[in-house]
């Protein structure tokens, strides 16, 4: 049941300081309105609550990918499709590429970008777990200044962000590694392709001498926010991983709180969620 | 540059310059379909799933209802009615018909500008490059089977004559 | 006469407009002056209406409104029971019943209008599940909550047991399934106080339509015209339920003088339309040790919704295919429709038979283990032969060799090959694996006396041109009416497909050759259209303008001939029902179907046993289908009827909460894509029939039967426990798995 335009509002900035300007000068009145694949969703279901809108899908600024030795800096204007694009993210940071290429269908992935995803905020995007166990930061710009900020802290619970009216997430960086990490990245939905899903789980450890030296561990789908699962890595450190893996899936049941929803059920998201806990653990 | 109730944006369908005012938000499917009379672009979920109402975007497959007008500012966009002018989409439209494609042609012109799209990019497609090309193009009617089989044959028509 | 055409694939004849984006849908159809107009509808499934508020922030006054007062003739859809109000007046009995419509010329205000219109409906307790609605909790419809119900007897059930070898009980479940036709319903209406009303749009069946409009406006019938415009996709979805839409449009229209378009949104159309019956059935059977079938007693429920709609047609559908392809003794099947407080369930290719022929086939495997042989080989033991009789008595009267499509749909998907090292791979493999088939049959047309009671019509008519065009009610909807009935016609005629055109359905203009349902069109439809073509053949060689060895040209030069110097060459033929088909309507015994298509179809799939997430990874549809007119269009049928198949066994569920769909988005009510089929391979046979154009048989629905029940067979052989419902999704997978856990 379509929304009523004339309550609508949406502007392009020339550039990115004209929008912060406005963002400043009249704090959580305008809203950014990246490539509109959630929002026009919303719109076309009379759901959109926000009135005014910034249109800013056509900043080039926020659209580069940057890399250093150190980081590779994503601007937040960066399409899926574009992801994909990226060498350096293909095979430094697998399973970020891995999301992109899972999220949503060809048409969508052209359109949507990650800082409008991040911005969603919705606990079953497929990104998300990819960034924490990379240990991503955001920008997060306003006309005054700009902070970085662990992208583990950004959400702080459902639909809830570290951000203030007047900021916009401008760029998300990856620490690069010369380590040779092992990758995992699992999303499981109801079907194939354009699924929204059940569970997603990433994981990333890094063996040395048959033991795991250090392990990261994030899940999407199990709880308000998309969760790094601290207690779990701190559990696995310095062992073989296969020799603690029931020790691990007690551990990884703690730190989630599935649902039951029209999609699937508590009981299926956490049984589901162990299994991959176990399939990575397996693979190392 | 623009207001609330209307934006004029600037953009160029199948070729041909197109100056809107329009409400910023209204979607580009509507403002093809309704404004410039382009009906072959198609709505069937109104929430960018099915795929019906893709058009090319600079190039690139979008959801048109997905897409608010003020965003389609200097952007070069192809519907279903430009590629008929494209000799080369010809040859898939032609194999869509021949295959069997095409049944009840609601899901078709957002097949044929998807599948236009990858055999631009991937000029000898595998199943599963098709696959997952076409994932976001749902079809109630065909099970897929013969859409691909329209595709693999138009690609190799099209190989066959870019060969000569 | 040589056959030049019939089993060609000439292509589509409005491929062309399709591919090029030129065919026209409704909502592709605009008038001036034309208000768009939507359904306010009850938020809740039972209660009675109090109070209606509007909003004094619309401008009222500008819209065109209208509520069940505003009904010239009777508040009814009529259909066959006549139970369904148009507009709810009063009470309401299901969630997105339609209440009051509107219309404006503002497309964006008509909806804000709609959201402004608050419906007081004191809720009543509703009844949402069928033994609820059985035990009578609340008495929703008529005395005691059940639309129909149907007895069927062969030999005596009850004396079987006490000799059985075994005895097998089971119980399955369907739930509902959305058609999901990619182009949402819509109509378009027009009021002239002269002329009366026009509606065009999506549709099957404009009869039905036309029937519906009349008694609710009060028009005589030649008042009342309806048009059929390309219609994307329908699949029963568009059988009934558009009389709904076009009363709305036509009230609308009425009341405005102006025309009225209506085009559901996708989340409206899927939450407020019908659905395929959910249902529920139970087996009790009994064997002897050779496996020979002794009884077979089936109870066989669907639930219906609210009102009748086409309840008692798919329950009956349902119980003639419950007992299947096999030859018992002694068969009792006791089958009931019943109400509860959902929108009411319609019409959905297969019409009752993919639920009951899902039970029979899982059941028949369970029978099998149960005895420890083979499941392809206790229905070899079983196989109905020509001479023998069906569960609802009726002498199978053609050759039938279920036995050979099995031995040729196991070849094709290596079955045995693969059963065995499955077996041995699943006890180490994480990916269990799993193959399964099913053996079905499809009866087409109108059961029992449905077509002699209907006498569809077909007229052809030749013209001044020399083109000949055929007039029919029976309308394209992509499954390729449009393309073989002029291959049809011009097979008899022996003239070229291009000098046939087909007339848009337009009840103003064509002869009412019954609604395009029951796979009837080519068998019974397309049999009308070459009798009458040979009519009309017959009528130009009498006349001694054509000679009988004559070319296309000779005959389009008669037929301009004839024309200019008689005025009109037309011929017409109405159907007579085939010698020897005796229906028994008490009883519910006898020839319930002209004929029947059989089919095997193999599955196998791959389950993943950390996730349940089950894949078909191969699927083998063998069937024997008469004559194949058309090979493209045929294979395109059997292809679109699996993959739906597919959607219907695996990933299509509707979530209902206090009987609302709450899945009602493309999003979360999940079909196939194009990633999640596998390739879908067919093959026919062909026995010609004799009553079929070109001796076809009808194929419409026979696809969807199979898949649901061979999928379910190869899941439980891939993860050896008893599934018996759909959709098998990876929930209720892991559910039977560790239920089965000791």
């Amino acid at each position: 049941m379509r929304s009523y335009l004339p309550r609508y509002e949406m502007r392009a900035p020339m550039d990115l300081g004209e929008a912060l300007d406005l963002m400043q000068a009249e704090p959580g009145e305008w809203k950014p309105f990246a490539g509109g694949t959630d929002l026009m969703v919303l719109l076309e279901q009379g759901k959109l609550e926000h009135r005014r809108f910034l249109s800013i899908a056509h900043l080039t600024d926020l659209q580069r990918i940057e890399v250093t030795d150190a980081h590779v800096t994503i601007g937040a204007l960066t399409t899926y499709s574009n992801l994909q694009r990226d060498s350096v993210l293909q095979s430094e940071f697998s399973l970020l590429w891995k999301a992109a290429s899972e999220t949503g269908s060809i048409a969508n992935q052209n359109r949507g970008t990650l800082g409008g995803n991040i911005a969603n905020a919705s606990p079953a995007a497929d990104s998300p777990p990819a960034l924490l166990v990379y240990d991503a930061e955001l920008e997060l710009i306003c006309r005054q200044g700009a902070r970085w900020i662990p992208y583990a802290r950004f959400h702080t619970g459902y639909k809830q962000m570290d951000i203030a009216p007047n900021e916009i997430i401008s760029r998300i960086r990856l620490p690069r590694s010369s380590k040779q990490w092992r990758q995992y990245y699992r999303k499981v939905g109801t079907r194939r392709a354009q699924a929204i899903s059940k569970v997603c789980f990433a994981g990333t450890a890094e063996i040395a001498e048959g033991k795991i030296r250090d392990i990261r561990i994030a899940l999407g789908s199990v709880a308000p926010t998309v969760v790094r699962c601290v207690k779990t890595e701190a559990l696995l450190l310095n062992s073989t991983g296969s020799s603690r893996i029931k020790d691990a899936q007690e551990e990884l049941a703690s730190e989630m709180s599935p649902v039951d929803d029209f999609r699937s059920n508590a009981k299926y998201r956490n049984r589901v969620a162990q299994n991959l806990l176990a399939e990575f653990l397996l693979q190392l | 540059m623009s207001d609330r109730a209307s934006a004029t944006v600037l953009f160029t369908v199948n070729g041909r310059p197109q100056s809107m005012t329009s409400h910023p938000l209204r979607r580009l499917l509507d403002v093809l379909r309704e404004d410039l009379r382009l009906t072959g672009t198609k709505e069937g979920c109104g929430e960018g799933e099915c795929g019906a109402c893709a058009v090319l975007f600079d190039g690139e497959v979008v959801n048109s209802c997905l897409v608010p007008i003020l965003q389609a500012q200097d952007v070069t966009i192809i519907t279903i009615e430009g590629l008929v002018q494209n000799e080369k989409a010809k040859l898939l439209q032609e194999a869509f018909v021949q295959c069997g494609g095409a049944q009840c042609g609601i899901c078709t012109p957002g097949m044929v500008v998807a599948s236009w799209n990858l055999l631009e990019r991937n000029p000898l497609p595998t199943d599963d490059d098709l696959r997952s090309a076409l994932s976001g193009n749902l079809c109630r009617c065909t099970g897929y089977t013969r859409i691909f089989e329209a595709i693999k044959i138009a690609s190799g028509k099209l190989e066959q004559a870019a060969a000569k | 006469m040589t056959q030049r055409l019939m089993g060609s694939s000439l292509p589509r004849t409005e491929g062309h407009s399709k591919v090029t984006g030129q065919a026209r849908y409704v909502d592709d159809i605009s008038f001036p002056e034309m208000l768009y107009g939507v359904t306010v509808r009850s938020p809740i499934a039972r209660g009675r209406i109090s109070k209606i508020e509007f909003d004094p922030a619309i401008p009222w006054n500008e819209f065109t409104i209208v509520n069940a007062s505003d009904i010239p003739g009777r508040n009814r859809i009529v259909l066959i029971a006549d139970d369904q109000p148009c507009l709810a007046q009063g009470l309401v009995n299901h969630a997105e019943e339609p209440v009051l419509l509107l219309a404006h010329r503002d497309k964006q205000l008509v909806e804000e209008a709609r959201r402004a219109v608050t419906l007081d409906i004191a809720p009543l307790p509703a009844v949402f599940d069928i033994d609820d609605a059985i035990a009578e909790k609340q008495i929703i419809w008529g005395t005691d909550n059940i639309f129909k119900t149907f007895l069927v007897e062969k030999g005596d059930v009850d004396s079987a047991w006490a000799g059985a070898y075994a005895i097998v009980e089971g119980e399955y479940h369907t739930g509902a399934q959305e058609q999901l036709y990619i182009e949402p319903q819509g109509m378009i209406a027009q009021y002239d106080p002269e002329t009366g009303i026009t509606v065009l749009g999506s549709m099957q069946c404009p009869y039905y339509v036309h029937k519906a409009l009349m008694p609710l406006l009060n028009l005589p019938p030649e008042k009342v015209r309806v048009i059929q415009t390309e219609t994307g996709g329908a699949f029963g979805g568009k059988e009934e339920y558009p009389s709904v839409i076009a009363c709305h449009a036509a009230l609308l229209a009425k009341k405005a003088c102006k025309p009225v378009k209506i085009i559901y949104d996708r989340g409206e159309d899927m939450a407020a339309t019908t659905k395929r019956h959910p249902s529920r059935t139970r087996h009790r059977t009994a064997v002897d040790r050779d496996g020979k079938l002794l009884a077979m007693d089936i109870e066989f429920t669907v639930d219906g919704g609210a009102y009748t709609t086409l309840s008692t047609v798919v329950l009956s559908r349902g119980t003639i295919h419950a007992g299947g392809p096999y030859a018992c003794p002694n068969v009792r099947i006791r089958s009931k429709a019943v109400a509860t407080n959902h929108p009411p369930h319609g019409a959905f290719r297969g019409f009752g038979a993919p639920q009951s022929i899902f039970a029979l086939e899982c059941h028949m495997d369970r029978v099998a283990r149960q005895i420890n042989m083979p499941p392809d080989e206790f229905r070899r033991r079983n196989f109905v032969h020509e001479g023998e009789t069906l569960a609802v008595s009726q002498v199978v009267r053609e050759p039938v060799n279920l036995e050979l499509l099995m031995n040729r749909a196991f070849e094709l998907s290596e079955y045995r090959l693969k059963r065995e090292r499955f077996a041995r791979e699943n006890e180490t493999s994480i990916i269990k694996r799993g193959i399964g088939f099913a053996s079905f049959m499809h009866g087409a047309g109108f059961t029992g006396s449905g077509e002699r009671s209907m006498g569809s019509i077909v007229a052809v008519e030749g013209t001044k041109e020399g083109m000949v065009r055929v007039l029919a009610s029976s309308t394209e909807m992509g499954q390729g009416t449009n393309t073989i009935f002029p291959q049809i016609a011009a097979e008899a005629l022996g003239i070229g497909v291009d000098a046939v055109e087909i007339v848009t359905p337009d009840t103003s203009v064509v002869p009412n050759s019954g609604p395009t349902v029951a796979s009837r069109t080519c068998m019974i439809v397309g049999k009308l259209v070459e009798s009458a073509c040979l009519q009309l053949r017959e009528a130009l060689i009498q006349s001694g303008l054509l000679q009988p060895d004559y070319s296309p040209e000779d005959f389009k030069r008669a037929c301009s001939e004839y024309v200019e110097r008689r005025g009109m060459l037309k011929c017409q033929s109405q159907y007579s029902t085939p010698p020897g088909i005796y229906w028994d309507d008490d009883k519910y015994q006898g020839d319930a179907y002209a004929t029947y298509a059989w089919a095997v179809y193999v599955a196998e799939v791959s389950i993943d046993s950390r996730t349940w997430e089950t894949r078909v990874e191969d699927f083998v549809a063998v069937q024997e289908v008469g004559r194949v007119i058309n090979p493209i269009l045929a294979m395109g049928q059997i292809e679109g009827g699996v993959a739906q198949g597919i959607g219907f066994a695996l990933y299509e569920d509707v979530a209902w909460r206090e009987g609302r769909m709450v899945n009602n988005q493309m999003t979360n009510y999940i079909m196939p894509t194009s990633a999640d089929l596998p390739p879908i391979r067919v093959y026919f046979e062909e026995i010609p029939y004799e009553y079929g154009p070109g001796g076809a048989k009808g194929i419409g629905e026979l696809p969807i039967d199979g898949p649901a029940p061979a999928i379910v067979n190869a899941i439980e052989n891939a993860i050896g426990v008893p599934v018996g419902r759909i959709p098998a999704t990876p929930e209720v997978l892991m559910q039977a798995m560790e239920g089965a856990r000791v």
